[in-house]
């Protein structure tokens, strides 16, 4: 907890995060031409889906990382709310719209995936319907950021959301178990094990590591951004104020 | 293309969807690092950065 609050201090964080940086984008580059040559090359086509089952390898990890994504934000909306974290609100803000573009990238590669295989691109069953909510709630919270100028307003506005949003987490893991859905159930974090045959976990399950390193580090640089977006803003408002105090003095005179 | 089967259209279209959101994630928010880091550097040189009695 003390090494968590240490690395609280924007400065030390810009530090710490500029040696990661390398290393996370690194690794998530190769773990995803790994990945990618077996999804493609290696993994065999499906017994029943055929070719179409290559849409699994970027469809589940975009799902897995718009959940991952909202959960981490709603771990910092606690610490916005609660401990008051001067990066809480910082890795909110960064993580919304990575965790927007992968669930759009989820529903898209779905829509891809379903029309083949279901006939349809769409249909308002609960998964993909509660999937389309996480889409709209992450819309909903990059608006609200952009709607107040004050960031740490903003962001104890934005974390009220977040944790009122987070109720559709769950809802969208369960959903295929509490609902009669057209999406099939889990075949990967299951009771009893995973369903799908080594050939196509094993590519799956690297991919799936490689753009969650892909996602850390670019939520990092979004980070990193965001710190120096504040630190301008500060400044220039310093700068303002103390022009107008030099304009005041020199019209006294 | 012929050997992704009768539904290759479905799979690129997906896979060309990634390619263009994740590359537009990754720009944007390359380019939004290199605005901020900009406009920080050009306010240091101008003095503004430093604050008062500040060794870092």
């Amino acid at each position: 907890m003390a090494s968590l609050t240490e690395l609280a201090n924007p400065t030390r964080f810009m530090r710490y995060s500029a040696v990661l940086l390398p290393w996370f984008a690194g690794a998530a580059l190769v773990l995803l031409a790994l990945g990618f040559y077996l999804a493609w090359f290696v993994a065999p086509a499906d017994y029943q889906q055929g070719e179409t089952i290559r849409i699994m390898f970027v469809h589940v990890p975009a799902a897995w990382l718009a959940l991952m994504f909202y959960t981490m934000m709603a771990v910092s909306a606690l610490g916005t709310l609660v401990w008051r974290h001067p990066l809480a609100d910082v890795a909110q803000k960064a993580a919304a719209p990575i965790g927007a573009a992968f669930s759009l990238i989820c529903l898209i590669t779905g829509a891809f995936w379903g029309k083949p295989m279901w006939g349809t691109y769409w249909v308002w069953d609960a998964r993909l319907t509660s999937v389309l909510v996480l889409f709209l709630i992450y819309l909903g919270i990059i608006a609200l950021w952009r709607t107040l100028d004050e960031p740490s307003r903003a962001g104890r506005a934005v974390a009220i959301l977040t944790l009122v949003g987070f109720v559709n987490v769950p809802i969208i893991k369960f959903s295929v178990d509490w609902w009669n859905t057209l999406h099939q159930p889990a075949s990967v974090f299951r009771m009893g094990g995973p369903t799908i045959d080594a050939s196509m976990l094993q590519p799956l399950l690297i991919l799936a590591v490689g753009f969650t390193l892909l996602a850390l580090a670019l939520h990092l640089v979004a980070m990193r951004a965001e710190i120096m977006r504040r630190r301008v803003r500060t400044l220039t408002i310093f700068e303002a104020e103390r022009l107008d105090r030099l304009a005041a003095q020199g019209a006294a005179a | 293309m012929s050997s992704l089967g009768p539904h290759a259209g479905f799979i690129l279209a997906a896979y060309g969807a990634v390619a263009v959101i994740l590359g537009g994630l990754i720009a944007a928010i390359l380019l939004d690092h290199r605005a901020q880091k900009r406009a920080l550097d050009a306010l240091e040189q101008r003095g503004i950065g430093r604050r008062s009695g500040s060794t870092s």
